[in-house]
């Protein structure tokens, strides 16, 4: 299966990237640009057919490395792969 | 004292602490590769500066879970100091020997100067050799310093006097121009409940040496020789 994982910084975590990337959408043009915070994207391939095993074992990943949990919330979408 | 370097891939700073260490102990420290199993005895294990990994995922994320890392871990829960310096430091994070996050620094950019900072505290293994409140000057280069941590936790380190070292004006006075990279608290470094584990962004091991043009780093391994076996 194939997991898509997205990771997001917390509420309240400053994000001077996400700011930076706001900055420059304003210098372009976008002046209806708000709030920006930006994040992570991976995808992973499990070579498990049990959507339950395959989500304990994304879950575990992220919770062990991909993500740290202090600043960062994770979520994911499972697919056959 | 004998002491070991850990050497991860993209280490940069490795040398440089071998050669404070060597200087304050006389003794040449063991480099140990972050590959390996096993770890030789040691007084002091150090966490040297760089890029390990490539700062991929997040800085010091790939190298906390490095296989000589879980006998880092359990040597530092057993009791024998550890010293992370700047990636050192964010190892340790990662790996959940200090808490908190080291992020990227509120100015975006990659710093890299002298700093002033107060030694917050002198009765440690690590700072005894310093005068309380002793304003220093450490170099600094980095881009993920940024300490964060949340207020709780924050409150918790300011009340467990846990904080090292807080960058700071050459007067000594905490202010947030001060502050190079957005740290909560202006916090450059931190104890772990024990004090036997310190983690700070700041390099000692830079300014060590009179013909590095500075020495207040070297009372850093001085204070560790003294206490240490």
């Amino acid at each position: 299966m194939k997991a898509r994982i997205t990771i997001t910084l917390k509420q309240g975590v400053l994000d001077p990237q996400g700011k930076a990337i706001q900055g420059a959408l304003h210098a372009l043009g976008f002046g209806t640009v708000g709030n920006v915070r930006q994040g992570k994207y991976i995808e992973v391939e499990v070579a498990e057919s049990d959507p339950a095993k395959a989500r304990e074992a994304v879950e575990r990943m992220c919770e062990q490395l991909l993500a740290n949990t202090i600043i960062e919330n994770y979520a994911y979408e499972l697919e056959a792969a | 004292m004998k002491a070991s370097v850990i050497v991860f891939p993209g280490s940069n700073c490795d040398r440089d602490a071998a050669v404070a260490l060597e200087a304050a102990t006389g003794r040449t420290p063991a480099m140990v590769w972050h590959g390996d199993d096993e770890l030789p005895n040691s007084d002091l294990i150090v966490l040297p500066g760089g890029f390990s990994y490539g700062d991929y995922l997040r800085s010091g994320a790939m190298a906390a879970h490095s296989p000589v890392m879980r006998e880092v871990v359990k040597r530092a829960k057993g009791g024998t100091p550890v010293l992370g310096i700047c990636n050192g430091f964010q190892v340790l994070t990662e790996a959940r020997l200090l808490p908190g996050v080291l992020m990227r620094n509120a100015t975006l950019k990659f710093i890299c100067k002298d700093v002033h900072l107060k030694v917050e505290r002198r009765d440690s293994i690590f700072t005894h050799r310093y005068a309380q409140g002793e304003v220093v000057r450490f170099p600094i280069a980095h881009k993920d310093g940024s300490y964060f941590a949340d207020e709780d936790t924050l409150d918790r380190l300011e009340g467990e006097g846990r904080i090292a070292f807080r960058y700071c004006d050459e007067t000594g006075v905490v202010t947030a121009d001060a502050n190079p990279n957005g740290s909560s608290r202006n916090i450059a470094g931190i104890y772990n409940e024990t004090g036997t584990v310190l983690g700070l962004m700041p390099h000692p091991e830079r300014l060590a040496d009179l013909a590095l043009s500075g020495t207040d780093g070297a009372k850093m391994f001085a204070s560790l020789v003294e206490s240490l076996p």
